[in-house]
């Protein structure tokens, strides 16, 4: 197995090494696969949130009681205070609570 | 290839050959998962131009850890499998190094613009250094905070090629008065409303020589995920200082007092650089140089070894000091006994250790500790701050000898 990994790695870096210094360098992410989990008011989070930032920044915070309500709205007020994020303040409670039941 | 700290879900088959489906299809995401070792620690395995598969922690901005395993391999951290940090989604993905430019400007007799040609004209010099996210680790925090939940794989040890700042300073002529020198990159924010990323530096650190502005890695260009076609390496210094794709350095006679300076990438302002876990602390200073560090690279957690004599190997780094002593403790810290290092690639280096060990039948936790030519060692038990930064707790692997 590793050396089928080395060899398909060793195929990628020459490709990307192939392109030359002087020409501009062209980069592609791969298609973003993350999404919000569904729940009430998912599609505000998905328009607020997943403008800026891909679902993985949720999704992989920590779980437990002290990742409840008052987590959420502190990371949702950050957003908007500290970011700038454009969220109204009812949108912002749709998604604190969406955010809260859904993760 | 696949982090051994973490438990592969998939058979090896599947994987080998997804992988080889991926070399196909560079973009195709590898439909293979690792579990970091802490409660929601699934991650994909992903697959990134210029990238071997890494942890995927996010996709916009992209943000990938290295998987523990390429620590073990050598004390170079390959390009490929080098981890990446950003910080906001309007990443760079068109970059044309003939009309790149850096300029220099603020409190300078000479306002420069810089091509990259020009750059790579002046005296180079090369630099073996680690860089590791100021949040390395944060996964691992007890009672956890928020953040980016990585665990030990944001950190690597490279052999950048540049200039030294302090060239490219004098080459414009810093007026008096002038306190910090500020640093932006390429990327930047989705709106404009968001503080956009940028760093600064004391003048006197500026000017010190080692900081370095690195065109080379590896004896390879950056990759574009770590900063093509020029990055600021600040060795010994979290990675939130080396900012990626710089493209402008500005000297001012202020103290620069962005969000990303004065709020964020903070420590508590005390010998410790900690508080009691879950409280804040009552001043804090901008994060700066690394806590020393040590690891085992060759065994992991949940690992059967032959019983008796077994060879220990690692890693251990340091702010700059450089590693004087590593020791191993098999009895819970009771006894240390020195490991033999490796060679020396520099204070800013990621230094190897070996160690012969005989492990009698049964469980043992292997603690391994460093100590800094500045005396400077790691704690026992983790220290806690509530940004999760400077992690440096005596690592344990627990394997166990029949």
């Amino acid at each position: 197995m590793n050396r089928l990994i080395k060899i398909a790695a060793a195929g990628l870096v020459v490709a990307a090494a192939s392109v030359a210094y002087a020409k501009p360098v062209k980069y592609e992410l791969p298609p973003e696969v993350a999404a919000l989990k569904p729940g009430p008011n998912q599609d505000v989070a998905v328009n607020n949130c997943t403008a800026c930032h891909s679902a993985d920044y949720i999704q992989t915070q920590p779980h437990g009681p002290k990742f409840k309500k008052d987590f959420w709205q502190a990371e949702v007020t950050k957003m908007i205070k500290v970011y700038g994020a454009p969220i109204d303040d009812a949108d912002a409670s749709k998604i604190v609570d969406y955010l809260t039941a859904t993760y | 290839m696949i982090d051994r700290r973490s438990l592969l879900k998939g058979s090896a088959a599947t994987i080998g050959s997804l992988i080889a489906a991926t070399a196909l299809d560079p973009l195709k995401a590898l439909a293979a998962t690792v579990t970091l070792p802490f409660e929601n620690g699934e991650r994909p395995l992903v697959k990134y131009p210029q990238k071997r598969p890494m942890i995927g922690l996010t996709e916009r901005p992209p943000q990938l850890e290295t998987p523990f395993a390429v620590f073990n391999e050598s004390v170079i951290t390959p390009n490929d499998a080098f981890f990446v940090r950003y910080h906001l989604a309007d990443v760079p993905l068109n970059i044309d190094p003939d009309t790149f430019t850096l300029e220099i400007k603020g409190k300078v007799d000479k306002p420069l613009k810089l091509s990259l040609a020009e750059i790579r004209k002046m005296p180079s010099k090369e630099i073996v250094a680690v860089n590791q996210c100021s949040g390395n680790s944060r996964g691992f925090f007890e009672p956890r905070v928020a953040g980016g939940q990585l665990g030990n794989g944001a950190m690597g040890n490279a052999r950048w090629k540049g200039v030294p700042l302090k060239a490219v300073l004098d080459k414009a002529g810093v007026q008096s008065g002038a306190k910090q020198v500020v640093f932006s990159g390429l990327d930047g924010p989705v709106s404009d409303k968001t503080p956009d990323f940028a760093k600064a530096l004391d003048i006197d650190h500026a000017r010190d020589g080692d900081v370095m502005l690195a065109y080379g890695m590896n004896g390879d260009f950056l990759p574009v995920l770590n900063g093509f076609p020029l990055r600021l390496i600040v060795p010994g210094y979290y990675g939130t200082y080396w900012v990626k794709h710089l493209n402008e350095i500005n000297v001012i006679d202020t103290v620069y007092d962005n969000f990303w300076m004065k709020t964020a990438y903070r420590i508590p302002d005390n010998d410790c650089n900690c508080v009691e876990p879950g409280t804040a602390p009552k001043a804090t200073v901008p994060i700066n140089r690394f806590t020393v560090r040590s690891f085992v690279t060759n065994l992991t957690s949940g690992q059967k070894v032959k019983a008796g004599k077994t060879n220990l190997k690692g890693i251990a780094f340091d702010g700059g000091k450089g590693i004087k002593e590593v020791a191993v403790s098999i009895d819970d810290g009771k006894t240390w006994t020195p490991a033999k290092l490796g060679k020396d690639l520099g204070k800013y280096s990621f230094r190897e250790w070996h160690l012969p060990m005989k492990l009698a039948a049964g469980q043992h936790d292997i603690k391994v500790r460093a100590t800094s030519n500045g005396g400077e060692t790691q704690p026992l038990k983790p220290l806690w701050n509530p940004a999760g930064y400077l992690r440096n707790v005596v690592e344990t692997v627990r394997v166990t000898a029949a």
